[in-house]
């Protein structure tokens, strides 16, 4: 409750001043770059336009990062650092910057320079300021904040039940794979039960099908069965003979599916995971997987995302796609396809998964799965609280 | 005080009117060699320093010194996603200026390496940074952005897990920019005034870490890029492939000296002799193979440092070994050669300093220690060698007389 009121008090801090119009002009020339140095010219006389401007031009070109691209972005960020070398070194104060810090409105990549330009000018002022900040849209800060709450948190003389609540509230902010993990623990060991495949959304039940065939890797861009429709009755010709969609799932923290243990060993070949998520309305989502296999993600048969890089590691959302989540069922539809290399650590045929919002956070979304031959909505990640049977 | 600055930039801008340049990795065409002389035999903390600056974060990429300026670049933050390109006084070791981008690419890759992995290039007009992550851009000496490219938004496919490092060149005033990768994979020229492309060209979907050289000037420039199965040879100003040299090396890059080309690969090192404009083969050693260094010619004589510790020298002419070394390894950085001397920084970041001269064997001429992780190649100026760690860049020689 505090921090929604510190946030909706920052949400109002700072209205954006109007630029002068040189600068103004500057700064939709800098936002107009696109694709392969188109508006590259006049960015570059615009950036020295806004950079000579000093200090009157920094809240400008930081709003300016509202809306803008990541290559605008990038041209904005270095007229800033410009900006303030020169008004550094004149000895002259950075105009605004605290109220821009505190306008959640903002860019969250500006914000966060905001933060450092105005750490750096006053660092006791924003250490005050960073543990309100633990929910913060800049994940930077609010990884930072979260840092910064904990021991505060830890040395209050509030009551065991006030500390356990506030130190499960950072745990529902928390997005850093890491720092939750941390928190967890300390939950744990204040007798809670955190859950991190919960936390972050990852699905633990699929439908899987698999192994289809992919000679010399090219079922990479051959589409099989289940990209024209997914029939978790059908049979389909695979890799060695018919094959079949069975469930399975995963009592691995982060969701982690064994494709090698579930379907067995094979190279060249292909293997299809599908989830139907439920949600109550339309929202954006974000799917983001981990795999050392070449990977498609498809979201109710429009592709989201597709890469084709083998064996050089499996990370925690290291491929996003995104999309809307219509109200009702949706499909998630994974492509693994592995190839043929022989090298021991080239073994792997595995992924993960997660529905997730822009935040890395679970959004309020359930699960419908198949379970004794029923069909259940459950909670992702769900299974976890039923240990796997022995040997299924 | 401000006299006293002004007092000493001038010095040390006087000192690099003197000074050879080093404007990309491995110095002037990627060689590894320079023409500096009365070059330093090593330092210790108190001794033989002429300047050492704290860096904001890590690197694998080299310092670059083009008119009295250090250029270089780091990576670090959140994920590995801020990118730093900064300028420093060469004389003086004062930070000019310091920009940051934020990274559009993907910042996955082993844990020995980062985003700063590919060193700059600088000419007369400023610096190109090329990062991991495919980010671009171009600075001039006052720390002007001059135009911003993010590949990764051009061309969204570009992807390396394990994590890019080849480097950007420069070549008929164009910055050659190399980027083999699992996806997009490609060669490009960009224009050096205006950031836009002037060729792009595909290539072989494979990762590879090796700079190209350019040989010949003018309109007959060539780029030789070498990867997995040839060093291919493309026309500086139009990309158009021109032949094909066996090789199969994708870590060491090539060395180009007058007509010697020296192409690392599984099988060692092979030199390629040019005659009547074409590459014949000349030679192959085994001895002379390197694991992540590239090799360096110099006086006529052929120096590699191998992954466990062994500096070896073959005959330019016939590869034949005349002497081997073992000093402490491991090398990333590659070895570089002035003055009569051979420059050779481990992985712990100690440098050991060797006497080249036509005699059978060497000596060490010294050592010194940065006490920091040293990964990336050492660069030589006005009279003074510069090593990136993984906190400081150092200035090793006589500081400057006020």
């Amino acid at each position: 409750m505090r921090t929604t009121l510190a946030l909706l008090l920052f949400a109002t801090a700072a209205p954006a001043a109007d630029p002068p119009a040189n600068v103004a002009d500057a700064l939709k020339a800098i936002t107009s770059v696109s694709k392969e140095g188109t508006g590259n010219e006049a960015a570059a006389a615009g950036w020295k336009v806004v950079t000579s401007a000093g200090g009157e031009a920094l809240i400008p070109t930081l709003t300016a990062f509202d809306g803008a691209s990541p290559t605008a972005a990038n041209w904005l960020r270095s007229a800033v650092d410009a900006i303030v070398e020169k008004e550094t070194k004149a000895g002259k104060k950075l105009p605004g910057i605290w109220a821009f810090v505190k306008d959640t409105k903002r860019s969250p990549e500006a914000r966060r320079i905001a933060f450092e330009l105005a750490r750096a000018e006053d660092k006791a002022a924003a250490d005050k300021l960073l543990p309100e900040m633990t929910d913060d849209p800049n994940l930077e800060i609010r990884k930072e904040a979260i840092a910064a709450k904990l021991p505060i948190v830890f040395g209050t003389g509030e009551s065991v039940p006030a500390r356990k609540a506030a130190i499960r509230q950072l745990f529902e902010q928390v997005r850093d794979k890491e720092q939750a993990e941390s928190i967890a623990k300390v939950l744990t060991e204040l007798g809670q039960k955190p859950d991190l495949t919960r936390h972050f959304g990852y699905v633990t039940e699929w439908q899987i099908v698999g192994p289809f065939d992919s000679p010399k890797g090219v079922g990479f861009a051959q589409a099989y069965p289940p990209e024209k429709g997914v029939d978790l009755a059908a049979k389909s010709p695979g890799k060695g003979g018919e094959i079949t969609w069975k469930p399975t799932q995963s009592a691995d923290t982060y969701g982690k599916v064994d494709l090698n243990a579930e379907l067995g060993k094979h190279m060249d070949c292909v293997a299809y995971a599908h989830a139907v998520i439920v949600s109550d309305k339309e929202m954006p989502v974000e799917i983001r997987a981990a795999s050392p296999n070449s990977i498609h993600i498809y979201l109710n048969g429009k592709k989201l995302f597709q890469r084709e890089e083998y064996h050089h590691g499996s990370v925690m959302d290291q491929h996003t796609g995104k999309g809307t989540l219509k109200a009702g069922k949706n499909e998630v539809l994974i492509k693994l396809v592995q190839n043929n290399q022989t090298e021991k650590w080239a073994q792997s045929w595995d992924f993960s998964a997660r529905v997730c919002d822009w935040s890395g956070g679970a959004l309020p979304v359930k699960q419908e799965v198949v379970r004794d031959g029923k069909t259940q909505v459950v909670d992702l990640g769900a299974i976890r609280e039923t240990p796997k049977k022995e040997g299924k | 005080m401000r006299g006293f600055f002004v007092l000493t930039l001038s010095l040390s801008l006087s000192l690099s009117l003197r000074a050879a340049d080093w404007p990309q990795f491995r110095g002037p065409n990627g060689a590894g060699t320079s023409p500096e002389t009365n070059l330093p035999t090593g330092f210790t903390a108190d001794a033989g320093l002429r300047w050492k600056v704290p860096l904001p974060a890590r690197g694998l990429s080299c310092p670059v010194v083009v008119g009295g300026r250090v250029f270089i670049t780091c990576s670090g933050g959140n994920k590995d996603s801020r990118l730093h390109v900064l300028a420093f006084d060469a004389g003086t070791g004062a930070k000019l200026w310091h920009r940051q981008f934020a990274a559009t690419g993907n910042t996955n890759c082993h844990p020995k390496t980062c985003m700063a992995a590919p060193t700059p290039v600088a000419d007369a007009n400023g610096v190109y940074a090329l990062f991991a992550t495919g980010d671009l851009a171009a600075i001039d000496n006052d720390g002007n952005l001059r135009w911003y490219r993010s590949l990764v938004e051009d061309y969204p496919a570009i992807t390396n897990q394990v994590g890019m490092a080849a480097s950007p060149v420069l070549a008929n005033g164009k910055v050659i920019v190399p980027m083999d990768n699992n996806g997009d994979s490609f060669l490009a020229a960009i224009d050096a005034k205006t950031g836009k492309n002037v060729w792009k060209v595909d290539r072989p979907r494979d990762i590879n870490w090796t700079t190209p050289v350019i040989r010949g000037t003018g309109k007959d420039a060539e780029v030789l890029f070498q990867a997995g199965k040839e060093v291919t040879v493309y026309a500086a100003d139009t990309g158009e492939k021109k032949a094909g040299i066996p090789g199969s090396g994708t870590i060491p890059s090539p060395t180009l000296a007058d007509d010697l080309l020296l192409a690392s690969g599984r099988g060692g090192l092979v030199a390629f002799r040019y005659k009547d404009g074409k590459p014949e083969e000349a030679w192959k050693s085994t001895k002379l193979a390197a694991g992540t260094a590239s090799p360096v010619v110099y006086q006529g004589r052929v120096y590699a440092a191998n992954s466990s510790g062994l500096v070896v020298c073959g005959d330019a002419k016939t590869g034949n070994t005349l002497w081997q070394e073992r000093i402490d390894g491991p090398f990333s950085a590659s070895p570089v050669a002035a003055d009569g001397k051979l420059y050779v920084l481990n992985e712990k970041g100690k440098l050991t300093v060797l006497k080249l001269d036509s005699s059978e064997g060497t000596e060490v001429l010294g050592t010194g220690d940065m006490k920091e992780e040293g990964l990336a190649t050492p660069a030589i100026s006005g009279g003074a060698i510069f090593l990136r760690g993984e906190k400081s860049l150092f200035c090793v020689g006589p500081k400057l007389d006020k």
